[in-house]
């Protein structure tokens, strides 16, 4: 936790390009999640759709319902956190209002994808893995969206941007 | 196949609710007799109909730029005219794509489109009635246009077979009734009530079959192996997870055509004797998992999924589980503990899935290419399909043809062909007409196939042979201006990231080859890096329980088998030839080039430029962050990389 008492974002580690390390919160609201657990009751290979049905609903995992989802599966909380902290999907801090997520395969490195991350992380003053100090947006790289052929490309929120320069993507960013 | 798409199925249309009092669903040859009625009703359709491709890769070039232009002009003169959504035909490079049927017509197909070029179409075509043969880019269908070439003479087409696409980008994927008029859900039909799981899997052995996910294996055998396991409860599981960067024809399968994976696993799941199917899709790919939900909704109300399907005793139900982002988890054993609710990390085999996998039960995994392909097989026969291909590796293949290419796409091609008719003749050569340097095969698991190799027919032998695998098929076009040392960097930082760390040389031994080629990218390699690279390399190899870390390190192993001197290049001159390793090149301004047009200056983000307004701009190399910005500005090539 910085020193202002809020969020505790984890660094962004140079040699673990495709992953972020995950921390808790220290502190944050109770979070109730019995109603996405009750269906689940009884329910075998349940606990990877609940952490992603309550990271749907809060855009993080709160530590509370990592908690809740422990009891409920009669896990113990550091099983869910090793079950969590293996998927790239999952996070322990609330994201940005809106994310952006700069695609880093193959087809779109051999195109220039590393010159459009570092554009968008100048445009963004963040760097990958990491939220802007006014929470508006975060920035991921991820591995593939499987838009090869129109390299290189990233993703505002849910609206997919293709055959990108580093001016297209300031372009973008600026609407 | 006719090739023409018709709209979705609208709600209450032809519903089974519609047609029959009772809950019980129409039978398959009612189900059929319809379907082919609707399909030839739309075919006849008196409105003009304009088929949008609305892939995600379509979506991403500006498919909904292009559709709210069309509705635009379609009011603005006044015409009514259905629009449909289609998945992708594979021309990606041509995205975003509008063909357009008048009646009576052929389909007319237009390439690139932009909103402008929209707005012209729908006057002058849908409303004028003259095809636009300056701008159309083929005739889809077996009917002829004068003066636009058919579809399927087009270059990119000529020598493609489709299989596993065969409706993608034809049908409404969105429609099971257009899937059921093209000879869909007739597979499983005939599976269920004419033949037994032995024979099933005997015409699968007889295709030739194999499987499409990246190792080859023969899917018959695999069946028969489950199929052979005592017990009652079995699982049948689709690997929907395409991990590999640069591979995306699982994800337009399941967009374009989500039908055939539902009819392939079906039949799958007879053969084996499993009940209950799961498809493990990636969770980057929304739109893949929506019209897999929709089309399972759609196959349980018409009984072609559920219990008792065609009233035989075979029942069958799908589940669809979301990846959460491990690339490991294409891994059999590591999806089936993924899917149990674990970390998903591999384990030794045996016992192999078919003996134990999903929850200790007998479990087979088929890759989506390979389920998309078994309706196909059987309905057109073993032998149609193994008289495509090679001795030993039958059928075609698809391949995500992406990288410096000129017409990038999705490409479906009988196994034995060239690398050279794929690049030069279907991929219509290098962007800039540079030279081929080599083309990765096989994502992160992969090799390059290196120029002298351009000749080889392309089979799983043949690749496995010069050291690059079939793998799923991302194949990435690489030309001079790529560097191959910083290829094999990329890929490593990709594994050793993506490794679950569960096998010590794969966890620390591929961070070693990413530690050393970082170096060597940042000019402090040490001319021995490269022999212990293929030393290591070897050891992680030898020494990892799973596919990821058993070919982590092939795509440094090929590379310096195939540009061993471009890796000296770094080592002993410290100098990238490709000019792409940053640590290694060198800026400088042309001061008899120069025109002082300040673009550069204003655009550096090191603010390294100096100079004025036609004065003649001199770059600080203390301050050059190296990023190559005015390089790619500058318009009277007065940048100099060296």
């Amino acid at each position: 936790m910085d020193s202002d008492g809020v969020w505790a974002e984890a660094p962004h580690a140079t040699s673990l390009p495709f992953r972020r390390k995950k921390v808790f919160l220290l502190q944050e609201t109770v979070a109730p999640i019995d109603d996405l657990l009750a269906p689940w009751t009884g329910q075998h290979g349940a606990l990877i759709p609940i952490l992603q049905q309550v990271q749907e609903r809060y855009g993080y995992l709160p530590g509370s319902a990592v908690e809740q989802i422990a009891r409920f599966l009669k896990l113990s909380p550091s099983e869910v956190y090793g079950v969590l902290t293996f998927y790239a999907q999952f996070r322990l801090t609330p994201p940005g209002e809106t994310t952006v997520k700069v695609c880093q395969g193959t087809a779109c490195h051999v195109r220039g994808a590393k010159r459009i991350l570092e554009e968008v992380e100048s445009v963004l003053n963040v760097k990958a893995g990491g939220t802007t100090e006014d929470r508006k947006y975060s920035l991921e790289r991820i591995a593939c969206f499987g838009a090869c052929s129109l390299a290189p490309v990233m993703v505002i929120g849910s609206s997919v941007y293709g055959r990108l320069t580093t001016q297209k993507a300031r372009k973008m960013l600026k609407q | 196949m006719a090739g023409l798409a018709i709209s979705g199925d609208r709600p209450g249309h032809m519903g089974p609710a519609n047609t029959m009092a009772a809950a019980q669903p129409p039978t398959f040859g009612v189900l059929k007799a319809k379907s082919l009625a609707l399909w030839e009703q739309l075919r006849a359709s008196q409105k003009p109909r304009i088929i949008l491709g609305m892939g995600t890769c379509g979506i991403a070039a500006g498919a909904n730029h292009v559709e709210a232009a069309v509705r635009e002009s379609l009011a603005k003169y006044g015409v009514d005219a259905d629009i449909e959504a289609v998945g992708c035909i594979g021309t990606c490079y041509a995205e975003p794509l509008m063909d357009v049927v008048m009646p009576g017509q052929p389909r007319v197909s237009y390439g690139s489109v932009t909103p402008e070029m929209a707005d012209k179409i729908v006057r002058d075509h849908v409303v004028g009635g003259q095809p636009l043969a300056d701008l159309a880019m083929a005739v889809v269908g077996g009917d002829t246009v004068h003066g636009i070439p058919r579809f399927q003479d087009l270059a990119v087409m000529r020598s493609q077979r489709r299989v596993a696409l065969r409706h993608c980008g034809l049908i409404d994927p969105t429609s099971i009734h257009q899937y059921i008029a093209n000879d869909g859900y007739s597979a499983l039909h005939r599976v269920l009530t004419q033949l037994t799981p032995e024979q099933v899997i005997g015409e699968v052995k007889r295709s030739g079959l194999r499987g499409r996910g990246g190792a080859g294996f023969p899917t018959g055998l695999k069946w028969e192996f489950c199929h052979k396991e005592p017990g009652p409860t079995k699982y049948m599981i689709c690997n929907a997870d395409e991990g590999d960067p640069g591979a995306f024809m699982d994800r337009s399968v399941l967009e374009g055509d989500p039908h055939t994976v539902l009819e392939g696993l079906a039949i799958a799941a007879y053969a084996i004797g499993a009940s209950q199917g799961y498809i493990y899709c990636r969770a980057e790919y929304p739109l893949a998992i929506l019209r897999l939900k929709k089309a399972i909704a759609r196959a349980e109300e018409y009984g072609l999924l559920g219990d008792h399907i065609f009233g035989t005793d075979f029942s069958f139900h799908i589940k669809i589980k979301e990846g959460a982002g491990a690339f490991v988890c294409g891994e059999e054993t590591a999806m089936i503990a993924s899917i149990e609710g674990k970390r998903g990390m591999p384990r030794s085999r045996p016992p192999f899935p078919a003996q134990s996998g999903l929850w200790g039960k007998p479990t087979t995994i088929n890759n989506v290419e390979t389920l998309a392909s078994v309706p196909a097989i059987l309905v057109n026969g073993p032998e149609w399909y193994a008289a495509m291909g090679t001795e030993k590796s039958k059928g075609a293949k698809t391949f995500a043809l992406t990288g410096k290419i000129k017409q990038p796409g999705l490409i479906e091609v009988p196994l034995g062909i060239t690398l050279r008719e794929v690049v030069y003749d279907i991929g219509g050569g290098i962007v800039g007409d540079k030279r081929f340097k080599a083309a990765q095969s096989g994502g992160p698991s992969g090799g390059c196939i290196p120029a002298s190799a351009l000749d080889l027919p392309i089979d799983f032998e043949n690749l496995t042979r010069i050291g690059a695998i079939m793998g799923s098929g991302g194949l990435v076009v690489m030309d001079e201006d790529t560097c191959m040392v910083d290829v094999a960097r990329f890929f490593l930082s990709f594994v050793q990231a993506e490794s679950c760390g569960k096998c010590t040389p794969c966890r620390l031994g591929t961070k070693q080859m990413l530690d050393t080629l970082v170096r060597i990218t940042e000019g402090k390699g040490e001319p021995e890096d490269i022999d212990s690279l293929l030393e290591l390399g070897e050891a992680v190899k030898a020494g990892s329980l799973c596919a990821l870390g058993g070919t982590a390190p092939n795509p440094v192993l090929s590379t310096i088998r195939y540009f061993r001197a471009e890796y000296e290049a770094h080592v002993v001159d410290k100098r990238c030839p490709a000019g792409v390793c940053r640590p290694l090149l060198h800026f400088e301004i042309d001061p008899e080039k120069c025109t002082g047009c300040m673009v550069c200056l204003r655009n550096c983000p090191s603010e390294a430029i100096s100079g004025g307004k036609r004065v003649v701009h001199t770059i600080d190399p203390a301050k050059c962050s190296k990023c190559g910005t005015c390089y790619e500005l500058c318009k009277f090539d007065a940048v100099i990389k060296s």
